[in-house]
């Protein structure tokens, strides 16, 4: 344990190298997985062989005409949308709340938000979509929307509740005492300083929101389905499931919809400190 | 700048969940006066700012400017600025900003609050840092805007919590000098919250000293100072020898007493009795440190005055024209103060001057605030 | 007010204020509408309807109104996806956490390409379960690289069988599982300041010392709640077990068994039962891992958290 220096040399003990074989395997696998995906999707004919005979893009316009594509891709937007925007008007207040207040009966709140975080989609999901059907909402955008808003809620409340603790209240309080009423308090001092947790929280319930497999498919039908859904039908429809080409290059569009997204919310925040706000090694 | 006459507490309280943390303070302040709360961390000065800011709703109580009653206000109505212990500055918005806030939300046109700002950021000499976020700045200069931000609203009353708390001890005389600049030249109206006993010394007209949720005394610095009603408050004022003691007479207002583990068993001393006391009664005596003479020891035995104390020197630090001396005697160590170094571990006698040897009741619920009247 | 030596002039509204409750707590009504409408409401009906059973159910399985609970337990095919869940979320959650703290341990220090690698390992975040099942499909196929790989290197003989098994869902719950476990368990060890591993090096710990006594202590709460979490993603497995497993065998996992009901049989009340059996053994799992972490050190971790 000479060595005394932070930037100490990789290859200081076996367990470092142990991690980081770990770690490239992996590696290997995620990159095969997705890299297998899309050499599927552009090839031509691909069976036993280590790489398809001949590339085309043909599977693209294909799956496009094949699954609608343009009306899932649609559906898919425009629900992550709505959601986002509905669990970030419900929710930031809520947090705000929760962050700021104590009152009775605050635990058995923070609980009822934890719950569906905590429990398999499934375990709620069924008895959702239950009500959903009777209530005629069944394989509608609305349903969609609505079940995608049960773990959102909570989600932006979690994540939101540390970024507006670490606000100090004194800095209201310092607005106030300028002049400042409730209302010019959250839109020129809370709002401004929120932006970021807002939007770190707004992307990632995008995210969870275009990923959510099964809660969405127990309510969805033709017209409402988002694109996992969608693949999903598209793997497990009778008769052995459509052609794997077709299915890959529909992945592909999802993935690539997906990294866009994540590049973005990653430029906004350090998903390390999503959990709790807490100071980094010093570093980047 | 202050536009009243008179701001008047009367029985002000503020409850928790069924614990006072403030309870039946009455205070008149008159207009350009800086009145200092001061008591240690939970005694209810920092709630007591709170009511009058009107951050925290009163559950007692009624607070009245110029006989208007302002307690059902909300903060932003009331017009006092405020000074927070943590700066409590807007970090999205530069230097100008922050200040300029409070002069925007009242509506006044561009022009006024430009020239407005501008002459409060020179005030506090930030001139050449008004364009920068707060978060360049050093914790003084964050004071600094602070107070800029409060004052240029020209508040009525400027509240003050703990504002040098944070800082380093060579900053905090600087901003103590300039607040008290700031407060003769604009003639603000400032109730200000210390643990500090210097501070509060240094700056107030008049002074709170706060325990448990109320008022133990008010007074001007000199009154407190001279004549504390209590231990608690003698403690305060820098009598750092406070030791319980047993009454043995007492007689046209002075007081014999006995302190008990002393090295040689019984120890007395007379002093002035503050409050009622009797025969047997157990009190506190508060002496100064700079009060005692020491002298080393020659032959032993108690020479004239309010008696004598003998123990073996501890402790001694140098303070620059004096030293501090640490006196062991049985259990206690008294503190002194003596220009020439003795030697440690050496016999010295300890006196004091009965008129600057105050006993105390050791009970501190029996003490009755007194209102000074200004 | 109660034994007070003055009058109480508050309002009302102060004396609630007083207890907490201004009216900001008004902000928090929109949250609390969606949780009861969209939760609590659907879930008593839920357990409502668990108790109304179909009248083939009554018959086959009797049991009066609660035939759908003597179905779920003397069902053999159904009661036998609980062990077949439990087989599968059990070692992936704790595989995901135990190999998550050498990696953040790792990655806790500086180093050129930390952000790059960050990344990568976020990644599969972006792909989803249904991605990850085609791309193991392709990737680990019978015709797949990996065995290709295998049989060119001559290791094998016969491509192995990594997929459309326990394997392949595996595979599934750890590629989705692991980033997810990362992020948490890096999160809570950058929560520890690193002061005092510092202070343990000057009193002469070495560096298995150092986080067997100082780190794991500190991490442990942080472990617990990320078993848990990462356990709730991989108990609920659905389209993974359908797409890389083998659906009416070794992965016939309960959400399986509660979508069939659902979607297959419309048998909503049955469904409804198998569903909150499934959140009442999550509960146990979830209960017994939070009640060891209540044992464990809950003090504060020396940073600024």
């Amino acid at each position: 344990m000479a060595a005394s220096t932070l930037e100490r040399p990789l290859a200081a003990r076996p367990s470092t190298w142990f991690v980081w074989a770990g770690m490239t395997a992996f590696g290997v696998f995620l990159l095969g997985i997705l890299v297998a995906v899309v050499v599927d999707s552009f090839g031509r004919q691909w069976f036993d062989t280590w790489l398809p005979d001949g590339l085309t893009t043909e599977r693209y316009t294909e799956a496009w005409d094949r699954f609608a594509l343009g009306e899932v891709v649609g559906v898919t937007v425009g629900v992550a949308v709505l959601v986002v925007v509905i669990s970030i008007a419900v929710g930031v207040p809520a947090a705000y709340v929760l962050a700021r207040r104590d009152f009775p009966g605050k635990r058995a709140i923070m609980l009822l938000f934890l719950l569906p975080v905590l429990m398999p989609p499934i375990t709620y999901g069924i008895p959702l979509a239950t009500v959903m059907y009777s209530f005629g909402l069944g394989r509608t955008l609305t349903a969609v929307v609505l079940v995608n808003l049960v773990p959102s809620v909570p989600f932006v409340i979690l994540t939101m509740t540390p970024f507006i603790e670490q606000i100090n209240p004194a800095i209201e309080s310092a607005a106030r005492m300028c002049g400042a009423r409730t209302w010019q308090v959250f839109t020129r001092i809370l709002a401004p300083l929120l932006v970021p947790g807002i939007l770190a929280a707004a992307i990632l319930v995008l995210v969870r929101t275009v990923g959510l497999f099964e809660l969405t498919f127990l309510v969805s039908g033709p017209g409402s389905d988002t694109l996992v859904v969608a693949i999903y039908r598209g793997m497990t429809a009778a008769g052995g499931g459509e052609a794997r080409q077709l299915i890959s290059a529909m992945s592909v569009i999802y993935t690539a919809t997906m990294l866009v997204m994540l590049v973005v919310a990653l430029r906004f925040v350090n998903p390390t400190q999503l959990v709790a706000q807490v100071k980094e090694t010093r570093d980047d | 700048m202050s536009d009243f006459e008179s701001l008047e507490l009367w029985g002000v309280g503020r409850r928790f969940g069924g614990v006072d943390a403030l309870s039946g303070l009455n205070l008149t302040i008159r207009s350009g006066e800086f009145v200092a709360l001061l008591g240690p961390s939970g005694c209810g000065k920092s709630t007591a700012l709170n009511c009058l800011a009107g951050l925290l709703p009163l559950t007692h109580g009624e607070i009245r400017l110029d006989g208007r009653r302002i307690d059902t206000l909300p903060p932003e109505r009331r017009g006092f600025g405020m000074v927070f212990q943590s700066y409590a500055l807007f970090p999205h918005l530069s230097v100008e900003k922050n200040v300029a806030f409070g002069l925007q939300m009242q509506g006044l046109p561009r022009a006024e609050i430009d020239s407005r700002v501008r002459e409060a950021i020179a005030l506090v000499k930030l001139g050449e840092h008004a364009k920068k976020l707060p978060g360049q700045l050093s914790g003084g200069q964050q004071q600094r805007v602070a107070i800029a931000r409060a004052v240029v609203l020209e508040p009525s009353l400027v509240l003050m919590d703990e504002p040098l708390s944070n800082l380093d001890a060579k900053l905090r005389l600087d901003m103590r000098t300039e607040i008290r600049r700031l407060h003769q030249s604009l003639g603000l109206t400032t109730i200000y919250v210390t643990h500090d006993q210097e501070e509060a010394l240094s700056l107030a007209d008049r002074l709170v000293v706060m325990r448990e949720g109320r008022v133990q005394q008010v007074g001007t610095p000199d009154q407190l100072y001279e004549s504390p009603v209590s231990w608690y408050v003698a403690d305060f004022m820098g009598y750092r020898n406070i030791l319980p003691a047993t009454v043995v007479s007492v007689s046209g207002g002075e007081a014999v007493v006995e302190l008990p583990g002393t090295a040689d068993g019984g120890v007395r001393l007379t002093g002035r009795a503050v409050g009622a006391m009797g025969a047997g009664d157990r009190v506190r005596v508060a002496i100064r440190p700079e009060d005692f003479a020491v002298a080393s020891t020659a032959g032993g035995g108690s020479t004239g005055g309010a008696g004598s104390i003998t123990g073996a020197v501890s402790v001694v630090e140098y303070h620059g024209r004096e030293h501090a001396v640490g006196v062991q005697t049985g259990d206690t160590m008294l503190h002194a103060r003596t220009t020439t170094a003795p030697d440690v571990g050496g016999a010295v006698t300890l006196t004091a001057p009965v008129e600057r040897v105050l006993v105390f009741p050791e009970s501190l619920d029996a003490v009755v605030p007194q209102e000074v009247a200004a | 007010m109660r034994g007070g030596r003055q009058r109480a002039t508050a309002s009302l509204r102060h004396r609630l204020a007083e207890r907490g409750v201004d009216p900001a707590l008004l902000l928090l009504v929109p949250g609390l509408v969606v949780a009861l409408a969209l939760f609590v409401y659907p879930f008593s009906y839920g357990i409502g309807l668990t108790i109304q059973p179909t009248a083939a159910m009554q018959e086959q399985w009797g049991g009066g109104i609660f035939a759908n609970y003597v179905a779920f337990f003397s069902d053999p095919f159904v009661f036998d996806s609980v062990g077949i869940t439990m087989r599968l979320a059990l070692p992936a959650a704790l595989f995901n956490v135990l190999a998550s703290v050498p990696v953040a341990m790792v990655l806790r220090h500086r180093f050129r390409g930390k952000r790059l690698l960050t990344s990568l390992l976020v990644l599969p975040i972006t792909l989803g379960t249904v991605l990850t099942a085609q791309g193991l499909l392709i990737f680990a196929g019978r015709q797949g690289w990996i065995n290709r790989t295998l049989l060119a290197s001559g290791l094998i003989e016969e491509p192995l069988r990594l997929v459309n098994n326990y394997l392949g869902v595996m595979f599934s719950l750890v590629i989705t599982g692991f980033p997810f476990a990362f992020l948490l368990i890096s999160s809570y060890l950058s929560g520890i300041d690193p002061s005092l591993e510092q202070a343990a090096k000057t009193l002469g710990a070495g560096w298995w010392q150092r986080f067997r006594r100082i780190v794991l202590p500190l991490l442990a709460p942080g472990l617990a709640t990320t078993f848990v979490l990462t356990f709730v993603l991989a108990f609920s497995v659905f389209p993974s077990a359908r797409l890389v497993g083998d659906a009416m065998g070794e992965t016939r996992v309960m959400s399986l068994m509660a979508f069939r009901a659902f979607g297959e049989q419309n048998d909503y009340a049955m469904a409804s039962t198998i569903a909150l059996m499934m959140g009442a053994v999550e509960l146990i799992v979830v209960v017994a891992v939070l009640g060891l972490r209540s044992l464990l050190y809950r003090g504060t971790t020396g940073g600024k958290g």
